[in-house]
Formats: structure tokens, sequence, C-alpha cells
């Protein structure tokens, strides 16, 4: 039985060394060698005694960075993606809650994590990824590691303007990743073509299918997606057949007309998630590619990817919605309305979820973590953790769970999942700034924030810039004499969006 | 131009678009802006930039980008 996901990689660099597994435009590296690197760094940080802490993977995507997570597992510890691009403020909250053991950057990183307000270790990967390895120190951490151990944590917007670091076990990883292999029908044939930055969890469909099946993984230079006939001829280049994007990517190929240009030639398994897919850009993909596979993939983080799906087997019109279909294997979904009772079959209920793909919960936030991690309401007779999505769904008369909206003020915005309470906090922090309130327009996929104070729309979209990573920043921000108030004080936010709507702001 | 400055000035208000001119190598402009600024022109000009069209070269300053749409206004 696997109870580590280093077994996955242990396992394939004896059947294919010399395979490629993941690769850039300007570099690869093989199973034998990502699992050479991987053992050289976790052999050095267990010398120096980093073993069970988390460990800051901060590189640019590439084919390295893999190798520096499996590095961390092996020293025994939990890898903590953070983005080259993410704004220094952001790094210096995650810090305060992680306090981590050690960083791992690049060549192109070390500059800035040197600035960070922190004093731990900061280790170069090209100067321990060739360290001579451990063998024995590294069984002997093995030995120790059990699959209910943390794996990685990854960090999610926070209603409170700190993001919620998510801690995920073996146990949930392998579970995810046997199944979603299953589904889509991952193996040693299939070549990648990742989009998504590997400090969000959408990554993991390729970064663990990669080391299972022996597949390889390209990482796609993130400017290609301005440039969509660029972007196709890329995924011809290198022969790519599989790809699972957020729907911003796919529509942004879909939109611009760029298979009148040129088609996807290998192309012929899509997964995509993040958001809804418009149906009539389903339908541009779909004339483009007849016999490719398209699969709705549904997940929050806190249940490690995805916990459910659909494949789609038929046509829609374009008033239809795709539906996001049926529960992951080993997982269970249960609609409760706001009695925490089940809903009567047809009416929607907040998706709930039940299996070993539940985290462990938020990192050093106990509070957070037992709002939404929490005891099943409807057993009573012994401990079972169910995770609460926030997401209100309904089944259709097919038996498909279809999504509905949200319960709270957490919008999908470029397929990054976003608090407006966030932004409005961290603009409440100003002086200058009386009163802030974010209004998401699901039609143009716009955040627009309105505020009261004596600060320029100009400065508080420079503030915003330096605090937030791009997909958060409002892209319209405007002053108002004066925000709609209710009865009880508090921002009218059903009457500043219908403003917004009647275009009266 | 001036139109298309003040579109380009609206994404972001603290880059100098008349002297910027490696808005896509330096990073300035992303995935996001280029959806915006298609759907913008569109409006502005009457003027639908074809997928062959959106190349690198073409968004690195407003200047090209300037150029690229009088050169579809005369098609």
């Amino acid at each position: 039985m696997l109870t580590n996901v280093l077994q996955y990689l242990e396992r394939t660099v004896l059947r294919v060394p010399d395979k490629l597994s993941y690769a850039s435009e300007e570099m690869g590296l093989t199973f034998q060698e990502l699992s050479q690197q991987a053992r050289s760094v976790g052999t050095r940080l267990y010398r120096d005694g980093i073993y069970k802490k988390p460990v800051v993977v901060f590189m640019a995507k590439g084919p390295k960075t893999p190798a520096a997570f499996f590095g961390a597992i092996y020293a025994g510890n939990a890898y903590v993606p953070l983005d080259e691009e993410m704004p220094r403020h952001r790094m210096e909250l995650i810090f305060e809650t992680l306090q981590p053991a050690a960083i791992i950057c690049d060549e192109s990183t070390r500059a800035i994590a040197e600035e960070f307000d922190y004093h731990g270790k900061i280790y170069t990967y090209e100067e321990i990824c060739e360290e001579p390895e451990d063998a024995a120190a590294l069984s002997l951490v093995r030995a120790k590691q059990l699959d209910t151990d943390p794996v990685y944590i990854m960090f999610t917007s926070g209603s409170t303007g700190v993001p919620k670091g998510v801690v995920a076990c073996h146990r949930s990883v392998i579970d995810y990743i046997e199944h979603l292999t299953e589904i889509m029908r991952f193996n040693e044939g299939t070549v990648f073509g990742s989009q998504t930055p590997l400090y969000f969890d959408a990554s993991m469909k390729e970064v663990y299918p990669t080391i299972q099946c022996g597949a390889t993984t390209y990482f796609i230079p993130k400017q290609l997606f301005m440039f969509p006939v660029k972007l196709v001829e890329f995924l011809n280049r290198y022969r790519i057949n599989t790809i699972c994007w957020v729907v911003s990517a796919l529509t942004m190929v879909s939109a611009f007309r760029a298979f009148e240009k040129v088609k996807p030639e290998f192309l012929h398994t899509i997964g995509f998630g993040g958001e809804v897919f418009p149906i009539k850009q389903y339908q541009i993909w779909r004339a483009a590619l007849p016999h490719a596979r398209f699969v709705n993939l549904y997940g929050p983080t806190e249940i490690t990817g995805v916990c459910t799906y659909y494949e789609v087997d038929r046509e829609f019109s374009l008033e239809e919605t795709l539906p996001i279909g049926f529960a992951f294997p080993n997982t269970e979904i249960i609609l409760l309305d706001e009695n925490d009772r089940e809903p009567p079959l047809g009416e929607q209920g907040e998706i709930c979820v039940r299996g070993t793909g539940v985290t462990l919960g938020y990192y050093c936030n106990p509070e957070k973590t037992s709002e939404v991690f929490v005891q099943n309401p409807l057993n009573k007779c012994y401990p079972e953790i169910i995770y609460r999505t926030g997401d209100l769904a309904k089944y259709n008369a097919r038996g498909e769970l279809v999504f509905v909206s949200r319960k709270d003020f957490q919008v999908k915005h470029m397929g990054h999942r976003i608090e407006l309470g966030e932004i409005e906090a961290i603009v409440d922090k100003l002086d200058t700034v009386r009163r802030a309130c974010c209004v998401f327009d699901g039609v143009k996929k716009k955040i627009a924030l309105y505020y009261e104070g004596d600060i320029s729309a100009l400065e508080l979209t420079a503030y915003l810039k330096e605090k937030f990573p791009r997909y958060m920043v409002p892209s319209q921000v405007k002053q108002l004499d004066a925000l709609p108030l209710s009865l009880n004080g508090k921002i009218d936010r059903k009457l500043l969006k219908q403003w917004y709507e009647e275009n009266k702001i | 131009m001036e139109a298309l400055l003040n579109i380009l000035q609206e994404l972001h208000p603290e880059v100098d678009f008349a002297a910027a001119d490696h808005l896509i190598d330096d990073k300035i402009l992303d995935s996001f802006d280029i959806v915006t600024l298609v759907a913008e022109i569109d409006a502005e000009y009457d003027v639908a930039i074809p997928a062959e069209e959106l190349l690198p070269e073409n968004f690195n300053s407003a200047k090209a980008l300037y150029a690229l749409i009088e050169k579809l206004q005369d098609e």
C-alpha cells in the first residue's frame, strides 16, 4: 500500500529512468535526475536539522521546482510553494503565520528572498541539488513518516485580510491522484501542458500524475497565455496531448478565435475548472477538437484538489450550465440546508465533503479551521470531520450536481479564489479611507472597489498593487461621496451592486 | 492615439504609456489586460484584432498598438 507520495517517484525512476519528467523550453529533468536532485536536497535539509517543518519553495516555475518540493518531503517536511510574483506584503503575512524553517530559492529569486523580514536559512537550489545523498538518513526519515503527515501547505485568500494555509497529508494526495488518473486516463504516454502556477493546488493535476505514471509535463511560459496562436503552436511543438487549465485560460484561446488560424494536433484530453465554462466558449473548443474528452473538475483546495467531476457527454444549449457532475470515488458529497439537514431532492444546499480528501485544516489557525472543518451534523455517533465549501448546488433531473452560487462574498476571478473581504480589510487599514466595499461583476469578470475617503483613486490603486497579486487588484477603483448604508449602519452591499448594475456609479 | 492612451492609463495609472516600449517584456501587461484591451479597442475604434495579430511585438508599446489599429482600419 502506498503511504508516501515519494513512492510514486521511486517506482517510476526504476521503470523509466531516462524519460523526461518536467521540462520547460530551456531545460528538462529525466526521472533519474529528478530523483537524484530531490534526494540531494532532502539530504542537505535533514543534515541541517530541518525536519517536520514548513519549507518555503520560492522559485521561478520550472522543472527544478517540483524537485525542490520532493526534496523537502524527503527530509520529512511540508513544502510551501510561493510565487515569485507575489507582492512582498502578502509574503510577509504568510511568513508570520508560517514561521518557516528554511527557504529554497533559485538564482533568479535569491535577491528578493534576502530582503524578507526573515532570519532562517535561505538555500539556493543550484547549490544544494548536487550534494552526495545520504541514503541511510533518508531511510531513517521515511521509517518515521506516516501517511497522515503533511505534504504541503498552500495558501488561499482569507476574508480577514490574512491568507489561510491549507495543510494536506500524503493519504489525501494519494487518494486524489489515484482517482484523478483513473478518471482522466493518464498514462506513460501523457504529455501535459501546465498552465496553473505551482502555488495553486490545481497544478497538482500535472505534478503528481507525472511521477505516478512516468508522464511528461511541459511548463508553458505564462506570457503565451496572452498570445493564443503562439500558445497553440507551443502545444503542437511539444506534442502536448493533455491539459488541465482554468476556464479563463481556455476561453482566452477560443474567444480570440485562435482555432481559425491553428488547431491543436495532439490534444485529446482537456480538464477544466476554477470557474463555470461558458457554453459558447466550450462549443468553440468542441468544434475544434470533436474527438477530445472534456472533463469538468470541481473542488476547493481544502479537499485536496477535486471532489466532483463531469465528462461532457451530450450537447448543451447556450442557456444551460455544464454540471459539476458526480462525486469522486471514495468521496461523498452531502448537501446541507441552513438547518444542517439534507434538502429535498432538486433543492439547493451547501456542498459538504466527506472522505480521505478532506485536508487537515488551516495551519496555525484553529479558529478558522473549526468554522469549516466540522463534525458531520448527520452523524451523532462518532467523530467525523466534513468540509463545508460555502458553495451552493443542487441536483438536476439527471442526478448530476449543478453549481448555483456562493453563500458568502468569495468570488472566482481568473481561476483564483478571492475573498472580497480580504481586499476590503486591507483598504480599511488606511487612515485616509473611511469605508470601502467591493462589487464583483460575474459577467464582465471584474472587481470594482468603491470607497469614501481622502485618497485619490490613483494613489489607492498604486497601494493595492503593492499589497496584492494582480488578479486581486480591482480593475475599477472609484471614490464616492457616500457608500449606501443599511439600517444597522453596515454597508448595503446589495444596493451598491444594484447601483453598479444600473450604471449609477 | 489619445483614446488608446486613456484606455491603457485606466488599466495601469502608474505607467507612462507615451514612453514605455517594453510593456510585454517588462511584464507590465498581463493576459487580463490583453483581454480588456482587445474588447475596449473594438468598442472605441470598431476594430477586431484577429488572433494572428495578437503578438508580443504589437503590444510592447502604445505606438505599436496604435499602428496595428491603423493598419486594421485600412484593411
